[in-house]
């Protein structure tokens, strides 16, 4: 009898799995809005996603908040972009999620269906709400509610190596034709033209807008990324390797591409602003940033970003604390300080009037390519949509797949996903 | 089963009398029958209950802060599980995970066996070998296969250097579907030869080494020593780590997961890293049919461990 109850055990372990995400859900206070008066008390605790390099500048400004509001303890936790969305969710299933979250844009709509947000219409989360650019401001609503305020706002772009691209006698290409073209050319400084990151299905997303593509069309409920222009999308990636002009790898891609671009051994990468100050740790002058290079229908790389949300299980004595925090995370004078240290963009327009802002040069590149970034689809699911394209972007990329067999195959996972869609 | 339920049954009709008798004892007991039923019947029955409905992370009862969500998912029968095991997904990745655990368990039986039948005899820095073979284990899994993980890695990784260093084209260690595969088998070899070591030295040492002396009289050779004295010797252990081994291995889900992520494109994803990616990767998240998962994975188990058992008692076994 020992043994079935060994096996049961282990068994259980992998039942347990799949089920104890779904146990919590009790407890918190259902009670009445009784704000706080006067002084501020209490602890917020804020998760941050930040990179290293971004970590230690929020970490200051958070805590600032305490200095100034000597009743507040600020409790910063850096819990790391990869998982942080899991985290949450398991966080706020069991009543355990901090006070403040840091989210990726596409997040919010996921959390907030779930009601894991509380909704910041007519609170004191909300300063001068008209003063956010006007997609940063579409990612924080969902059915019509506010579920977050605004952080920075990003997009993709092309950062290139200037000396290596003037070794070779190559302009800064504006389209993938043309990196195509240059690969003869970087030959003899010893180069490949580009890293093509085939591991982060978010790097697809500029192959698929330069086609015309879109993963989804949310208005229509229409899965998208299995007609023509996704098959160019997926044609276009497998292409690039095939043609020698970049090289990939399907694990590992973060490291290898900030690698192969600091040595210099690849002259181009595509990459956001989050990745400014390492490039240039590694570069210094030589790092050059213009748009993403174009497909056939033109120049578009995706929407991103980062929101402040409050988790609704907050306990009432201790959201006012956790509005104002916010509030002053998302101000002008922040968001002001944020970009003079790392770049970042600001997601209120004022700030952009600031002298420190509009010389800082990566703001000069970045406004304009994010002014005419691609919109993500802002809804519950969106997340789930990456899964699926990296699983195929893998397949097409170790030729297990076609682009058109990695097209369909990636379709049909979103019917499944999105299965109350009409189409 | 019938026989649990027979004694079941005989059990009930002496229960009184035990009561009166022996409340001592099970006063004992209590405790442990009710963290046994707390830690694992509750979320076995709960997880059966889910994989018959279409419970998801946006339909389940939760309780946050001001907002109160009632659940409203359904009941809905087998169609959880019809829709698994009608589709290719469950077959594809069960045949990986079938080939993923026999061939774990049988390459790590085989080098812990010959590494415990070399440790078993008195030489000059033995204790060094031991340690050293042992930390493996010692070190926590996910530190391990991180750093595998750069070992492996194509441009910067140590095993390629090393392979270009003579001349040799690197491998794609983690991005071509059969090295992948090789690569996570490795992993977990090198992760679980520690365990078959130590089971399989003390099952060694079990044996009384009167009967090799004995044997060594009458003439027999090495290879007859070990097939006749050293094999039917550790045979009750091996039998033992075996089935652990088998069942651990089939829901290693730490290895592949770290490792590859189940990919490239899936075709390292065993049934418990599938299980997961319902439960945890997806959003909504769908506790339905990862419930159902775990249903079949655990249901596939226990046949295992049951014919294991009666294979085992065939050959005269008594386990």
């Amino acid at each position: 009898m020992r043994r079935s109850i060994g096996t049961t055990t282990a068994a259980v372990a992998a039942l347990a799995l799949a089920v104890t995400a779904c146990g919590g859900g009790d407890g918190g206070d259902g009670g009445g809005g009784a704000a706080a008066d006067g002084e501020l008390s209490g602890t917020i605790t804020y998760w941050d996603t930040s990179n290293e390099t971004e970590a230690a500048v929020f970490k200051a400004i958070a805590e600032e908040f305490a200095t100034q509001h000597p009743g507040v303890t600020v409790d910063y936790v850096n819990i790391g972009f990869d998982d942080a969305q899991n985290r949450f969710k398991n966080a706020a299933a069991a009543n355990e999620a901090p006070d403040v979250m840091r989210t990726e844009v596409a997040w919010v709509a996921d959390f907030a269906s779930l009601g894991y947000l509380w909704p910041l219409d007519d609170t004191a989360a909300l300063e001068n709400q008209e003063d956010f650019v006007p997609q940063a401001w579409a990612s924080t609503q969902y059915e019509g509610t506010t579920y977050a305020v605004p952080q920075v706002i990003d997009t993709l772009a092309l950062f290139y190596n200037e000396r290596l691209l003037a070794d070779a006698g190559v302009e800064v290409p504006t389209t993938l034709e043309e990196v195509k073209d240059s690969t003869g050319a970087f030959e003899g400084a010893g180069a490949v033209p580009m890293y093509m990151r085939g591991d982060d299905p978010y790097w697809f997303l500029p192959f698929l807008y330069g086609e015309g593509g879109d993963m989804v069309d949310a208005e229509g409920k229409k899965v998208t990324i299995d007609n023509e222009a996704g098959i160019a999308a997926f044609t276009q990636m497998k292409d690039m390797v095939d043609s020698g002009a970049a090289i990939t790898d399907t694990s590992d891609g973060w490291e290898n591409m900030m690698g192969s671009f600091t040595r210099g051994e690849v002259a181009m990468m595509i990459n956001g602003p989050w990745a400014i100050n390492d490039a240039v740790a590694g570069l210094g002058d030589d790092l050059g940033v213009a748009p993403v290079p174009g497909g056939s229908a033109g120049q578009a790389a995706p929407q991103g970003g980062w929101n402040y949300a409050i988790y609704a299980g907050t306990p009432e004595e201790e959201s006012p604390a956790a509005f104002e925090f916010v509030k002053y995370m998302s101000s002008a004078a922040t968001q002001q300080r944020i970009t003079e240290e790392l770049s970042l963009l600001p997601t209120r327009t004022s700030v952009y009037d600031v002298e420190s802002v509009r010389n800082n040069e990566m703001v000069q590149f970045f406004k304009p390519a994010v002014d005419v970034a691609h919109e993500r689809p802002w809804i519950p699911q969106a997340q789930s949509l990456f899964d699926p394209i990296k699983e195929n972007v893998q397949g097409l990329l170790i030729g297990s797949a076609s682009p058109e067999e990695a097209a369909k195959s990636t379709g049909d996972a979103y019917r499944d996903i999105l299965d109350d869609w009409l189409d | 089963m019938a026989e649990a339920a027979i004694s079941r049954l005989k059990r009930g009709t002496r229960l009184r009398r035990s009561l009166s008798n022996y409340w001592y004892a099970w006063a004992m007991i209590a405790p442990v029958v009710v963290v046994i039923t707390g830690i694992i019947g509750w979320p076995l029955v709960r997880g059966v209950f889910l994989s018959l409905t279409n419970a998801n992370e946006a339909n389940v009862e939760r309780q946050i802060g001001v907002n109160k969500i009632e659940a409203t998912y359904e009941f809905v029968g087998l169609e959880n599980y019809l829709d698994i095991l009608g589709g290719s997904e469950f077959w594809d990745r069960l045949g990986w995970t079938l080939v993923w655990t026999v061939s774990c368990v049988s390459i790590t039986f085989l080098i812990g066996l010959g590494l415990a039948n070399m440790l078993n005899r008195s030489f000059r820095g033995r204790t060094l070998y031991r340690m050293a073979l042992i930390l493996p284990w010692a070190i926590p899994a996910f530190v391990s296969v991180f750093a595998w993980r750069m070992i492996f890695n194509e441009r910067n990784g140590i095993l390629n250097n090393l392979l270009e260093g003579q001349g040799i084209a690197g491998v794609h260690w983690l991005s071509d579907p059969t090295w992948a595969k090789l690569a996570v088998i490795g992993v977990n070899v090198w992760l679980g030869v520690p365990f078959m070591l130590i089971a399989m030295l003390g099952a060694l040492q079990s044996i009384p080494p009167e009967h090799y002396e004995a044997a060594e009289m009458d003439g027999a050779g090495p290879w007859q020593r070990f097939w006749n004295i050293t094999l039917p010797g550790v045979r009750s252990v091996s039998m033992t780590v075996v089935l652990l081994s088998t069942i651990w291995t089939f829901n290693m889900f730490p290895v592949i997961f770290l490792l590859t992520r189940g990919g490239p494109a899936g075709s390292t994803d065993i049934l418990v890293t599938e299980a997961f990616r319902l439960a945890f990767i997806r959003s909504p998240r769908d506790f339905a049919n990862s419930a159902a998962w775990g249903v079949l994975i655990l249901l596939l188990l226990v046949l295992f461990a049951i014919s294991y058992r009666r294979a085992l008692r065939k050959q005269g076994e008594v386990w």
